[in-house]
């Protein structure tokens, strides 16, 4: 496929997302109180798309992603909250 | 068009989605065991849901022209439970030789624990014991990366278990290269919001080929699509894929791989 039709197919889908992404960061930045580990994973994680990067969703996922390897010694809940808490 | 769906939890749909999906090219439904929502109290909620995915699920589904087939395990979520997981273990061999059983799953990995590790090495071994193919989830969202290399590790340390009777489920863009380089099949799983969109497949399918992969909707009760799988075919179309190539995806993969079941029939 050649470039021209994968920005045809794929360019206004990817522009409403990026919008939606940007009022969600400023509905954040408006609100009453202070972040919590998720915004700082998602902030972490918006600087793996710039224009000289590959690969950028393998890399976003990767940086939200628990790298440990050991297994936990419990699991005391069943939900994934979709970023990993102890992201620096 | 023609598709198999290797994954969706019928019992948690309505006969519209069954009408649905068969009047979309739908040939057989696959349905993996697995998590009610809440944990079961007993062995008994699992021996009833057993017979649910055994008997009466197949009946439903045969109202719509539609062949259903069944996997058999407790899944993770409930795995912490090391008395009721013996339990279980111990009476699915009773549903093994039902005609619609194809193997053991979806076993696997929640929050990655002790307790999930262990009962996940319980359900392989039992699986090699049986000869039944395996199908498998990988953890959700932060949790998939470590679960899925937890679980590649423990199927490649039990040397009885071959990696082509073996599909590893619910693959991203950072987990699909493990999966595939260690010989196993992927299955990709097509949700509005978490695991992967129709692009993304698709992206997935071109950069990594279309040997040992497979799409699937994953319907059940939460937000997930009955018909993702045909809109995904759709996706390849419009992306110029060959009606070939799109079948090979969405219906020659799966039955190649579910042919490794004796109980898995293609429709005449």
């Amino acid at each position: 496929m050649k470039r021209e039709h994968v920005i045809d197919l794929y360019f206004m889908e990817a522009r409403a997302k990026l919008i939606d992404l940007a009022a969600f960061l400023d509905r954040v930045d408006r609100a009453p109180g202070a972040d919590d580990f998720r915004m700082a994973a998602l902030r972490k994680a918006l600087l793996e798309l710039p224009a000289t990067h590959r690969d950028r969703a393998k890399s976003v996922l990767l940086s939200l992603s628990d790298p440990t390897t050991d297994p936990l010694p419990v699991a005391n809940i069943k939900a994934a909250c979709g970023a990993w808490p102890d992201s620096k | 068009m023609r598709y198999i769906e290797p994954h969706a939890h019928m019992v948690s749909r309505t006969t519209d989605d069954y009408l649905a999906m068969a009047t979309s090219g739908c040939q057989a439904v696959c349905e993996p065991a697995f998590w009610a929502g809440f944990d079961r109290r007993s062995v008994s909620g699992f021996y009833d849901y057993f017979r649910q995915l055994t008997d009466y699920e197949p009946k439903r589904a045969a109202k719509f022209g539609l062949a259903h087939y069944c996997w058999l395990c407790l899944n993770p979520k409930e795995a912490e439970d090391l008395k009721l997981a013996d339990e279980v273990l111990g009476i699915i061999p009773e549903f093994l030789n039902r005609p619609s059983v194809l193997g053991i799953g979806e076993i696997g990995l929640n929050k990655n624990s002790r307790n999930e590790l262990a009962v996940f090495e319980k359900h392989v071994d039992l699986a090699a014991r049986h000869s039944q193919l395996i199908l498998i989830h990988t953890p959700h969202l932060e949790d998939k990366l470590k679960g899925t290399r937890l679980i590649v590790d423990a199927l490649k340390a039990d040397k009885r278990i071959a990696p082509e009777r073996v599909i590893i489920d619910h693959v991203e863009e950072h987990t699909i290269q493990l999966v595939l380089e260690a010989g196993f099949w992927a299955g990709m799983t097509l949700y509005p919001e978490s695991k992967c969109t129709a692009a993304r497949a698709v992206d997935m399918v071109e950069l990594y080929g279309n040997e040992r992969l497979w799409m699937n909707s994953a319907c059940d009760w939460g937000v997930s699509v009955p018909l993702a799988v045909p809109r995904a075919a759709l996706e390849m179309r419009q992306r110029g894929h060959t009606a070939e190539e799109v079948d090979k995806m969405i219906y020659d993969n799966p039955r190649r791989f579910l042919s490794q079941s004796k109980n898995f029939r293609e429709k005449s």
